[in-house]
C-alpha cells in the first residue's frame, strides 16, 4: 500500500532525526522495547505521565522562583525530579537543560535560574511536540493497516 | 561482597513455578511505571509503592503502626530501591531493612541517578546487594535477575531465552546488552554496572561471577 509505504519512512525518518538532533536518546529505544502486544500503548502512557509530571514541576519552579526569598533547595529537588523523569523517557536535550538548571541552584544564581527555567521551558515543549507528532504518525500507520517500523 | 545470605537464597527458591516477587520503591510516578514494566517483563510479580515508609508498611515493619502483620504472607524475594526519595531515602530504608531480623536476608538494589563512588560505597557497605545507574535499562534488570536467581531457577526458562537471546545457561552478558557506550568494558556478568567503568578491582569480584561454582556450591545443601 502506497499510503503506508510513505507514512512508515516519514516515521522512520523523522525518529532518525530526533535521535541526531539530540532530542530523543538511546533510553527511548529502551522504552520501546518494553512494549508489546499485551502492552502496546506503555511508551505512550509512559510519555503522558512524562508530561502531566512535566508541566507540574514547570508550574512549581516558576511558583518557587517568585518568592520574595528563594529557596534554592526546594528548587533543586524540582529540578533534580525533572531531570530524572526526562532521563528516564530519553528526553536527552531537556535532561541536560536540567543540569545546568542544577548548577545555577548550586550557585544560588537567581538570573541563571530564570533563563534556565525559560530554556527548560522551551526544550520541554519543543520534545513534547515531537513526541506527539511520533505518536500521531505511529497511528497513522496502523490506521492505513501497516505495522510501526522497530528503530535501532 | 555478597554477605552470608547469598547462598540461603538461593535454596530457598527452590520451586521452579515460584515467581520472583519484587517490592519497587520510587517517589516518581514515571520511573514506577518503567521499573514495573522492566520486572514483569522479565516474568517477576511487582510490588510498587511510592516511598520507603509504605515499603515498611507493605513489609509489617512500620514502627507506627503498633500491630505490625506482614501483609497477607506475600513473600518478597528482591527490593530494588531508588535512593533519593523525600521522606526517608533509599539508603535508609536499606538499614531499616538491614537492621530487621525478619527481613535482613532480603536482598535489596540501590537505583540512583547519581554515580557517585562514595554513595555507592556507603551502600554496598550497609548491606546493598548491587546499586543500578539510572536511567534503568532492560540488561540491568535481566542481569539482576540471573545473578540473584541463577539460571533457570525459579524462572520460566523459555520465557528468559526468549528475552534474553541467548541459550541458557550461560555466564557471559546475553546479547541484548546493549552498553552502547564505547569506552566502558563489557561488565562482567553479576558485578554492579556502576563499577564496569573501573579497572576490575578485587571488591568487584563476588561468588555471584560464577554460576557453575554457584550450582555446584548449593548442591551441598
Amino acid at each position: 500500500m502506497e499510503i503506508v509505504g510513505q507514512l512508515q519512512k516519514q516515521f522512520v525518518d523523522f525518529s532518525t532525526s530526533l535521535n541526531h538532533e539530540g532530542f530523543l536518546d538511546e533510553q527511548y529505544l529502551q522504552l520501546q522495547k518494553l512494549q508489546d502486544e499485551s502492552n502496546p500503548d506503555f511508551v505512550c502512557e509512559v510519555v503522558s505521565l512524562f508530561f502531566d509530571d512535566s508541566e507540574k514541576l514547570l508550574n512549581n519552579l516558576a511558583t518557587a522562583l517568585q518568592q520574595q526569598v528563594v529557596d534554592f533547595k526546594q528548587v533543586d529537588a524540582h529540578v533534580h525530579q525533572f531531570k530524572g523523569s526526562s532521563s528516564s523517557i530519553g528526553a536527552q536535550r531537556v535532561k541536560n537543560m536540567c543540569v545546568a538548571f542544577r548548577n545555577f541552584c548550586e550557585e544560588k544564581n537567581l538570573d541563571g535560574c530564570l533563563r534556565c527555567l525559560q530554556q527548560l521551558k522551551h526544550e520541554y515543549f519543543l520534545v513534547k511536540n515531537k513526541l506527539e507528532t511520533l505518536f500521531r504518525l505511529e497511528r497513522q500507520i496502523v490506521e492505513a493497516g501497516g505495522t510501526v517500523p522497530v528503530i535501532g | 561482597m555478597a554477605k552470608n545470605g547469598f547462598f540461603s537464597r538461593l535454596r530457598r527458591v527452590d520451586d521452579l513455578s515460584h515467581e520472583v516477587h519484587v517490592l519497587a520503591v520510587d517517589d516518581s510516578l514515571v520511573d514506577r511505571k518503567v521499573i514495573e514494566r522492566l520486572l514483569k517483563i522479565t516474568s517477576c510479580k511487582v510490588t510498587a509503592v511510592d516511598s520507603g515508609r509504605r515499603a515498611l508498611q507493605f513489609l509489617g515493619l512500620d514502627e507506627t503502626e503498633k500491630n505490625s502483620v506482614a501483609l497477607d504472607g506475600l513473600k518478597v524475594d528482591l527490593i530494588i530501591t531508588d535512593y533519593c526519595m523525600p521522606g526517608m531515602t533509599g539508603y535508609e530504608l536499606l538499614k531499616k531493612i538491614k537492621g530487621s531480623s525478619t527481613f535482613r536476608e532480603i536482598p535489596v538494589v540501590i537505583m540512583s541517578s547519581e554515580n557517585v563512588l562514595t554513595r555507592i560505597d556507603r551502600c554496598l557497605e550497609e548491606g546493598a546487594e548491587d546499586f543500578i545507574v539510572k536511567p534503568v535499562k532492560l540488561s540491568d534488570v535481566k542481569r539482576l535477575k540471573r545473578c540473584m536467581f541463577g539460571e533457570g531457577l525459579g524462572l520460566n526458562k523459555r520465557k528468559l531465552e526468549e528475552h534474553c537471546g541467548v541459550a541458557i545457561p550461560s555466564p557471559t552478558p546475553s546479547l541484548d546488552d546493549d552498553n552502547v557506550s564505547s569506552n566502558r568494558s563489557p561488565p562482567s556478568p553479576c558485578s554492579p554496572r556502576s563499577f564496569s567503568s573501573l579497572p576490575s578491582s578485587p571488591t568487584s569480584s563476588t561468588p555471584l561471577d560464577s554460576p557453575t561454582r554457584r550450582f555446584e556450591a548449593s548442591s551441598e545443601s
